[in-house]
């Protein structure tokens, strides 16, 4: 193993708890409950502990961040402790107020999430009456009070055709950024696939859409493209290879690559509650287990890709196979590819069945 | 919605709300902070981003550059220019 890089990002995931039910969530099907949430003081020494192990960016998400009353402690924890705060948000629980003490304690961006762009489709895909309208207000109000503004667009085959108005509408509310992302499917989203699957052609399209309105919006709003990689051709880098440059720490303090990795049954996650976060990134059996490319099989081992993108994603090897070792099937080089190209087709050719809710208990 | 920011000599250019340089004393680095995006600059980009301070215009960083290093301004303004609109365009610089 060469010498292990201290990670540059933290998704600090401070609770499962959100008042929105979106069936893509990226959260784990088995919801922590609020009880055994790390405290303010046990995420303040995680922070510590990752400033000090390198970490630059951390973002600050859930569930929904703004249900812990601390979040202003801790964005003003890790403010001060160099680095730089983001807030990843559903927006309905905020207001001006909220939001002037939270750029007071030193956040340095926020990501706003917008299900549609229309109310109709916004709050029923949310599974939250009202959330769009709020979202809108929750958007002017984060621009009002100079903090810059990422909307976080996922679209599936349930949105897809509002696309050119989800665009125009982080223009009208002065987005400096907008995140396009395609669904991932893992944990809900694995579970509502049939609903939100997309066909070739819809993606396809999006793709024409996005390149098309980068070019018009360039040095205006930048945009970042997330593509399904069920259609992929070569899987995606996924978070920049395990245990390389990212790590998650859940609700409850377990330290894991990514943060649909607890789905991942055969490993076990360290906590910070027993094991100092620099241990658990150099040392620990799960972070080892499938970092850099010793681990790798055929055709990963001798692919010259393999620095590029690190034999894909973990998670979905295991979701769709069973081996989180295997190569992912997003891969056109695994041999299990049209087995997950026929899954994406027969799921996007049928009517989309009824969502299931992310909610506790519900999976 | 704010216009595309052109990058001329009279501008007057410092990073957008959101982007922060620092040193990365771990990796021994400058970098530029920005929302999921980090620049690593190397030592020419750091000369001239350090300079972007919402006081000194374009013209002046490159007179500035141009004595400090007895390079030609034509080139140095070239740079300096390619590197300012380049991170104009990616949202992190402003004028």
């Amino acid at each position: 193993m060469n010498q292990i890089s201290p990670p540059l990002a933290l998704l600090a995931e401070l609770t499962h708890r959100c008042p929105l039910q979106c069936p893509y969530c990226s959260n784990p099907l088995n919801l922590e409950r609020a009880g055994s949430e790390l405290t303010t003081a046990e995420w303040q020494r995680a922070i510590d502990e990752a400033a000090a192990m390198g970490v630059l960016q951390i973002h600050f998400s859930g569930g929904e961040p703004t249900v812990r009353r601390d979040l202003e402690a801790l964005i003003r924890h890790a403010h001060d402790a160099g680095l730089y705060t983001n807030l990843i948000t559903a927006g309905v629980m905020l207001d001006a107020e909220r939001i002037a003490a939270l750029v007071a304690a030193g956040l340095d961006h926020v990501q706003l999430s917008f299900q549609d762009s229309e109310p109709n489709g916004g709050d029923r895909i949310g599974g939250f009456k009202g959330g769009h309208e709020k979202k809108l207000e929750v958007a002017r109000l984060i621009r009002a009070a100079g903090l810059p503004l990422t909307l976080n667009l996922v679209v599936h085959r349930q949105n897809l055709h509002h696309l050119e108005d989800l665009i125009a509408m982080a223009v009208e509310l002065d987005a400096h950024r907008m995140e396009i992302a395609h669904v991932q499917y893992y944990g809900w989203a694995f579970k509502n696939r049939a609903a939100l699957m997309p066909t070739r052609a819809q993606l396809e399209a999006a793709t024409a859409t996005v390149t098309a309105a980068r070019e018009r919006l360039k040095g205006k709003v930048v945009i970042d493209y997330v593509v399904p990689d069920y259609y992929a051709r070569r899987p995606k880098s996924c978070m920049g290879g395990w245990g390389r440059q990212f790590l998650n720490i859940s609700p409850t303090g377990r330290v894991l690559p990514c943060h649909a990795a607890e789905s991942v049954t055969t490993l076990s996650f360290d906590s910070v509650r027993q094991r100092p976060l620099g241990d658990i990134w150099k040392n620990s059996e799960a972070f080892n287990r499938y970092r850099g490319t010793e681990w790798m099989p055929e055709p990963c081992r001798s692919c010259d890709r393999r620095e590029v993108d690190w034999g894909g994603c973990r998670c979905q090897a295991f979701a769709i196979l069973g081996d989180a070792g295997a190569t992912d099937p997003a891969c056109g080089l695994s041999p299990f590819h049209d087995q997950l190209v026929r899954l994406a087709e027969t799921d996007a050719a049928a009517e989309p069945p009824e969502f299931i809710y992310r909610r506790i208990g519900a999976a | 919605m704010s216009e595309p920011i052109v990058i001329a000599e009279a501008s007057v250019p410092r990073l957008a709300r959101g982007a922060r340089l620092q040193f990365d004393q771990h990796r021994d680095r400058w970098i530029v902070q920005a929302p999921e995006r980090l620049f690593v600059l190397d030592p020419i980009a750091l000369e001239i981003v350090q300079r972007c301070d919402g006081a000194a215009s374009v013209s002046a960083i490159v007179n500035e550059l141009s004595g400090k290093y007895n390079a030609p301004r034509d080139v140095i303004l070239r740079d300096v220019n390619a590197l300012l609109q380049d991170f104009a365009d990616k949202g992190v610089m402003t004028a």
